[in-house]
C-alpha cells in the first residue's frame, strides 16, 4: 500500500497533482454550454403530449383544435411514424419499444404525440390542445404477480412471448450451492427490496435535431453519454430512410450531470429527429422536470432473496441470491449484451465465498422501461447491497461484531488476482486494509463503547458497515459488447510542432473532470504540461470510436487508451531526439518531458523541441508529425473496493434519522487527481444517502406514479447530507496502464448498505432486523412505537 | 395574449422588452436577453438552478413573471465577474472544488454572493441553511460550503 507521490513538478502537473480543473473557468461565469443554450437559425420547438393512463387504448386523437394555434405546425403521432417504418426501435438490450402508440399505452406518462411549433410556449398550448381518447385496460403493477403462471401476457407485440418474462439469467452452481449451504452451521436469509429510483440529473434530457436537406446530413446535438454508439444506432435503425453514417454527426455538448439516464435512447430524440428530416428546419426538445422522472429510464427495482452459509465460527461457505426484477413495459437497461443482468454476479462481494449460485428473473409490468446502470457498474449496486446486509445478519445470528465477520472473511491480499466462485478474476485489493483504517478514522471501539451506554439511557445510535468490491471498466471486447459493438475505448493525441497537444476520446464527461484528468494523464505521459493539453469530446466528426461514459469506465479505459498514444508518441519522440542528439537511441535517457543522453545529462532534448523537429527537421526516411491514435481493449475488468462506516443517531420522538459521522475509505488504485477523486466519492456518497433514506418512485394498483416531480421525490438537500470524511489506501490495477480503476460510481454502491446496516444497528436491541429502503422516519417510528420504544 | 412593455436593469445595464403576462422572468433572461447562465432545473422551485438576484434578494426566477421583474434589478451569473476580476465566491468554487457537472453551479453562486451580502461571517449551518434551496447532484455539498467559506474570508 502506497500513496501516489507525483512524479511530475507541478509546471507540468501529471498524475498525483490536485490541479484545479480546466473546465472551471467556464462553468463559473455561466458560459458552459448545455443542450438549452442551443439556438439555431429557423429552430422548432417540439413538446409531447404523454399517457395519463398505465395501459390503455387509443381510441383517437384529435389534433385539430391544437393544429388551429398559430404557430403550431404539424402534430406527429405514431401512424405518421409508421409510414417511415419508425413507430418502433430496438432498445440498447435487443428488447423493442415504441417510439410512438398506434392504439394502444403501456405505461403512465408514455408518449403518444408530439406537437412542433414556433415557440416553446406555443408548443406546450398545442399539448393541452391534442384531445386523446382512451379506453383503460387492466393494470399490471407488481412483478411477482406478472411472472405467476396464467398472468395475462403484456408484450403481445412479441409473438413468440409466452408469458411475461423478459429474461432468465444465472450464474454459477446451483446444485453445488444448494449443497454447501445444506452443509453450513448457519444460514441466514435476508430480503433485499432496492426500490425504483431516478438518476435525476440536475439537467434533464433533451437535443437540438438539425437535418441540413440540401447536404443531406443531420446534426444532432443531444444530452448522451454515448455519442459514438447513438451514432451507430441511429444508421443502423434509420438507414432505411435514407440516414447513412457518415452522414449522421452527434455532438454532446457540455451535459448537466448523467448517472446512466444519458445512455439510453429515448423517444423523444427519435421523434426530434424525424420531425426535423421531415420539416428541414432544426427541432429542439427539452424535458421538463415531470417528463424526465416519469418517463426516462429509472434505476435498481430489484427484489432479492439472499441467503448466505456460515461455519459455527463465521466462515462464509455459500451464497444464493434469487432475484425479481421489474423491467417495466420493455427491457431497455443498457447492458453488454452477453450480461441481461449485467455485473450482478459480483455479489460475493470482498469474501472468500467457495460455494455461490445467483439467478435473476425479469418481468415486464405497466411501468416505465429502464433498467440504467444508475451510478453502478451494471447491477453492482445491487450485488453489494445484497451480501453486504446478509454479511450484518448473518453477524447478527453469530453475535459476532460485523467488523470481526468481515476481517474473518476477505479476500487476502496474497490470494489476487483472485478467481471467483462465479467466474470473475479480482485483479488486486487489500480488503483488510480498507477496513482497519476506516476503523481507524472513525475511532470504532470508542464508538461501540459509545453505543453501549447510549442503549443503558435508552437513546438509539448504530453503527454500520459496507466493505464493497466493484467490477468496473468494460471490455474486455471478448467478453463485453451493446448490440455488437465491442466495449473497447479510444484516445486521439497530436503534438502541434510547438509542443502543445490537442487529445480527443470517444468517452463523454458530464461532470467527471475529463478535461483535467486526461490532460494530467498526457502530461505525466509525455512531461507535456497538463495546461497545454487541449482535451474534446463529444463530437462524433472529430472524436475517435469509443463508447462513452458510464460504468466507471473512462479512466480503465480511455484514460488506458491515452497513456497507450502517449507511449506511441514518446517512441517517436525519442527517435527525433537521437536524430537532434545525434546518439543512438538507445543511449536516451527518459524523465518526464525530457530525453538526455545517458552519462551526459547536460546532453538533452526536450519533448516541445522533439515536436518542433516531428514537423521542422524529421531524419530522412520518417514520417513527418507527432501524433497517435490507440483503441484501448482492457485485459480485464477493474475491482475498485472500499469500506465505509456510518454512524447514525436516532430520535424516538419522530424517528428521525440523522448521519452523525460516515468515514469513507477507497481504493481506487492510482489516483489521477486527489481532489476530483475526493469530489467524485463525496457526490456518490450522497447519491448513495438518496436511496437509503429518502428516494423512491412507488405505483399505485392503477400504475399512478408517486415520486413524478421534485415535489414528492425527495432529492437530499444541503441541510440532510452530512460532512462526509473520506480517505484513500492505494493498490494499484496490475494491468492497467498505470495502475488506475475507476472511482465515479464506488460511494454509490458503498454508501447505502453502511446506513441501511446503521439503521439497522441502532435498533437491533429492540429486536429489529430488517428495513426496505428508504428508512423514513415514519417507518421507523412505526417500528418503535410498535416496540413500545417510541417516546 | 396580451403584451406588456417592461424594463429591467441586468447586471447594470437597462433592457426593455415586449412580452406576454405569462413568459417567466428565467425565459426573459435565457431567450429574450440570451444570458444562458441561469439554468432551469426543475418546474416546481425546488432545485434552485435558476436562483438570481433580483433587488438583492434570491429569487428563484422560474417562479417569477418576467412583468413581475418591471423595473428591478436583477443580476445573474454574467452579472458576477466585475472589470476582468471573479467574484469571490466564483473563485473560491474553483479553489474548493464546488462544482462538478456545473448546471446547478450559476444558481448556487448567486444564492451563496446574497448570503455574503448580508451575512459577512456566516457559520456551517448558515451557509447549508442558505444553500438549501439549491439542489446539487454531483458535490455532496462539502465542497461547495468550503466554497462559500473561502470566499467569506476573502471578502471579509
Amino acid at each position: 500500500m502506497s500513496d501516489t507521490t507525483p512524479r511530475t513538478d507541478a509546471k507540468i502537473c501529471g498524475m498525483g497533482h490536485s490541479m484545479k480543473r480546466k473546465e472551471d473557468p467556464r462553468f463559473i461565469r455561466g458560459q458552459g454550454k448545455y443542450i438549452d443554450d442551443f439556438v439555431l437559425p429557423g429552430m422548432l420547438y417540439m413538446d409531447i403530449v404523454r399517457s395519463p393512463h398505465a395501459h390503455a387504448k387509443i381510441k383517437k386523437i384529435d389534433t385539430a383544435k391544437a393544429l388551429k394555434i398559430p404557430g403550431v405546425l404539424a402534430v406527429i403521432d405514431g401512424p405518421t411514424l409508421a409510414k417511415y417504418n419508425l413507430h418502433w426501435m430496438p432498445t440498447l438490450s435487443s428488447d423493442t419499444q415504441m417510439v410512438l402508440p398506434i392504439d394502444e399505452v403501456m405505461y403512465q406518462a408514455q408518449e403518444v404525440c408530439a406537437v412542433i411549433a414556433t415557440e416553446r410556449y406555443i408548443a406546450a398550448d398545442g399539448v393541452d390542445a391534442v384531445e386523446v381518447e382512451y379506453e383503460p385496460l387492466p393494470v399490471m403493477v407488481d412483478p411477482h404477480k406478472s411472472l405467476a403462471p396464467g398472468a395475462p401476457i403484456l408484450r403481445k407485440d412479441k409473438k413468440d412471448q409466452k408469458n411475461n418474462l423478459a429474461f432468465h439469467w444465472e450464474a454459477g452452481d446451483k446444485a453445488d450451492t444448494d449443497r454447501a449451504l445444506a452443509a453450513s452451521d448457519v444460514v441466514v436469509s435476508e430480503n433485499v427490496y432496492l426500490p425504483r429510483i431516478h438518476v435525476a440529473s440536475m439537467e434533464t434530457c433533451g437535443c437540438v435535431a438539425d437535418f441540413d436537406p440540401a447536404q443531406g446530413k443531420l446534426t444532432v446535438y443531444m444530452t448522451t453519454q454515448a455519442p459514438h454508439a447513438v451514432r451507430t444506432v441511429l444508421a443502423l435503425v434509420a438507414g432505411h430512410v435514407g440516414l447513412s453514417e457518415e452522414k449522421i454527426r452527434i455532438v454532446s455538448p457540455d451535459i448537466g450531470g448523467g448517472f446512466g439516464g444519458k445512455v439510453p435512447v429515448y423517444p423523444g430524440y427519435v421523434v426530434a429527429i424525424a420531425a426535423s428530416v421531415v420539416i428541414g428546419k432544426p427541432v429542439k426538445w427539452i424535458e421538463d422536470r415531470m417528463e424526465n422522472l416519469q418517463a426516462d429510464s429509472f434505476a435498481r427495482d430489484y427484489h432479492m432473496k439472499v441467503e448466505l452459509g456460515a461455519k459455527k465460527d463465521g466462515t462464509m461457505t455459500s451464497l444464493k441470491i434469487k432475484t425479481v426484477a421489474d423491467h417495466g413495459y420493455t427491457n431497455a437497461s443498457a447492458n453488454p449484451s452477453k450480461f441481461p443482468a449485467g455485473l450482478f454476479s459480483i455479489c460475493t462481494g470482498s469474501y472468500d465465498l467457495k460455494h455461490a449460485f445467483c439467478e435473476v428473473d425479469a418481468a415486464y409490468t405497466h411501468k416505465p422501461p429502464g433498467g440504467v446502470a444508475y451510478r453502478c457498474s451494471f447491477r453492482v449496486t445491487e450485488a453489494a447491497h445484497a451480501i453486504e446486509r446478509a454479511t450484518d445478519a448473518l453477524a447478527r445470528k453469530l453475535n459476532m461484531d460485523p467488523a470481526e465477520l468481515r476481517m474473518k472473511n476477505f479476500i487476502k491480499p496474497e490470494q489476487f488476482p483472485y478467481k471467483s466462485a462465479l467466474g470473475w478474476e479480482y485483479d488486486s485489493g487489500n480488503y483488510a486494509g480498507a477496513l482497519k483504517k476506516a476503523m481507524d478514522t472513525i475511532g470504532y471501539d470508542a464508538l461501540r463503547r459509545e453505543q453501549a451506554e447510549k442503549r443503558k439511557r435508552g437513546e438509539l445510535m448504530g453503527i454500520g458497515i459496507c466493505s464493497f468490491t466493484e467490477i468496473v471498466g468494460a471490455g474486455p471486447s471478448k467478453q463485453f459488447d451493446i448490440l455488437g459493438i465491442k466495449m473497447f475505448d479510444s484516445a486521439e493525441i497530436r503534438v502541434h510542432p510547438t509542443g502543445k497537444a490537442i487529445a480527443r476520446f470517444g468517452t463523454k464527461s458530464q461532470g467527471q473532470g475529463h478535461e483535467t484528468t486526461y490532460a494530467q494523464i498526457v502530461a505525466e505521459e509525455l512531461g507535456i504540461p497538463a495546461a497545454h493539453v487541449q482535451v474534446e469530446e463529444g463530437d462524433t466528426d472529430s472524436a475517435p470510436y469509443g463508447l462513452g461514459t458510464y460504468a466507471s469506465r473512462s479512466t480503465p479505459t480511455s484514460g488506458a487508451a491515452a497513456a497507450m498514444a502517449a507511449r506511441k508518441i514518446r517512441d517517436k519522440a525519442r527517435k527525433l531526439a537521437a536524430h537532434l542528439l545525434e546518439v543512438n537511441e538507445n543511449d536516451l535517457e527518459w524523465e518526464p518531458g525530457k530525453f538526455s543522453v545517458k552519462g551526459a545529462p547536460q546532453k538533452s532534448k526536450t519533448i516541445q523541441e522533439c515536436a518542433f523537429a516531428a514537423y521542422t527537421n524529421h531524419p530522412q526516411g520518417m514520417e513527418a508529425g507527432l501524433e497517435a491514435t490507440h483503441y484501448y481493449d482492457p485485459p480485464n475488468l477493474t475491482f475498485p473496493f472500499g469500506s465505509y462506516i456510518c454512524v447514525v443517531d436516532i430520535d424516538r420522538g419522530t424517528g428521525d434519522i440523522k448521519v452523525r459521522r460516515f468515514v469513507a475509505i477507497d481504493d481506487c488504485g492510482n489516483i489521477i487527481n486527489p481532489m476530483i477523486v475526493q469530489g467524485q466519492v463525496h457526490g456518490g456518497l450522497n447519491q448513495g444517502l438518496a436511496p437509503a433514506l429518502y428516494e423512491e418512485i412507488s405505483y399505485d394498483g392503477e400504475g399512478n406514479i408517486s415520486g413524478g416531480s421534485f415535489l414528492d421525490y425527495y432529492v437530499p438537500t444541503s441541510m440532510e447530507s452530512p460532512a462526509w470524511e473520506t480517505g484513500h489506501t492505494t493498490t494499484p490495477s496490475p494491468h492497467h496502464p498505470f495502475g488506475a480503476k475507476g472511482v465515479g460510481e464506488s460511494a454509490t454502491v458503498g454508501a447505502p448498505p453502511a446506513i441501511h446496516n446503521a439503521v439497522v444497528d441502532a435498533l437491533a436491541h429492540l429486536g429489529v432486523s430488517h428495513f426496505d429502503i428508504p428508512i423514513t422516519p415514519e417507518k421507523v417510528w412505526q417500528v418503535l412505537k410498535a416496540k413500545g420504544a417510541a417516546e | 395574449m396580451a403584451k406588456h412593455k417592461i424594463s429591467v436593469t441586468i447586471n447594470g445595464a437597462v433592457r426593455a422588452a415586449e412580452v406576454e403576462s405569462r413568459l417567466l422572468l428565467v425565459h426573459l433572461i435565457r431567450e429574450n436577453f440570451a444570458m444562458t447562465g441561469t439554468h432551469v432545473g426543475c418546474d416546481t422551485s425546488h432545485c434552485g438552478a435558476c436562483t438570481v438576484v433580483l433587488d438583492g434578494s434570491p429569487v428563484k426566477s422560474c417562479t417569477v413573471l418576467a412583468v413581475q421583474a418591471d423595473g428591478c434589478k436583477i443580476t445573474t451569473v454574467e452579472g458576477l465577474e466585475q472589470g476582468g476580476k471573479l467574484h469571490p465566491v466564483q473563485e473560491g468554487f474553483t479553489e474548493k472544488h464546488g462544482l462538478q457537472c456545473g448546471f446547478c453551479t450559476p444558481g448556487m453562486l448567486m444564492t451563496a454572493s446574497a448570503l455574503l451580502e448580508r451575512n459577512k461571517n456566516p457559520s456551517e449551518l448558515e451557509i447549508r441553511q442558505a444553500i438549501s434551496g439549491n439542489l446539487c447532484r454531483c458535490t455532496g455539498y462539502v465542497n461547495i460550503v468550503k466554497a462559500v467559506q473561502y470566499a467569506a474570508e476573502k471578502m471579509r
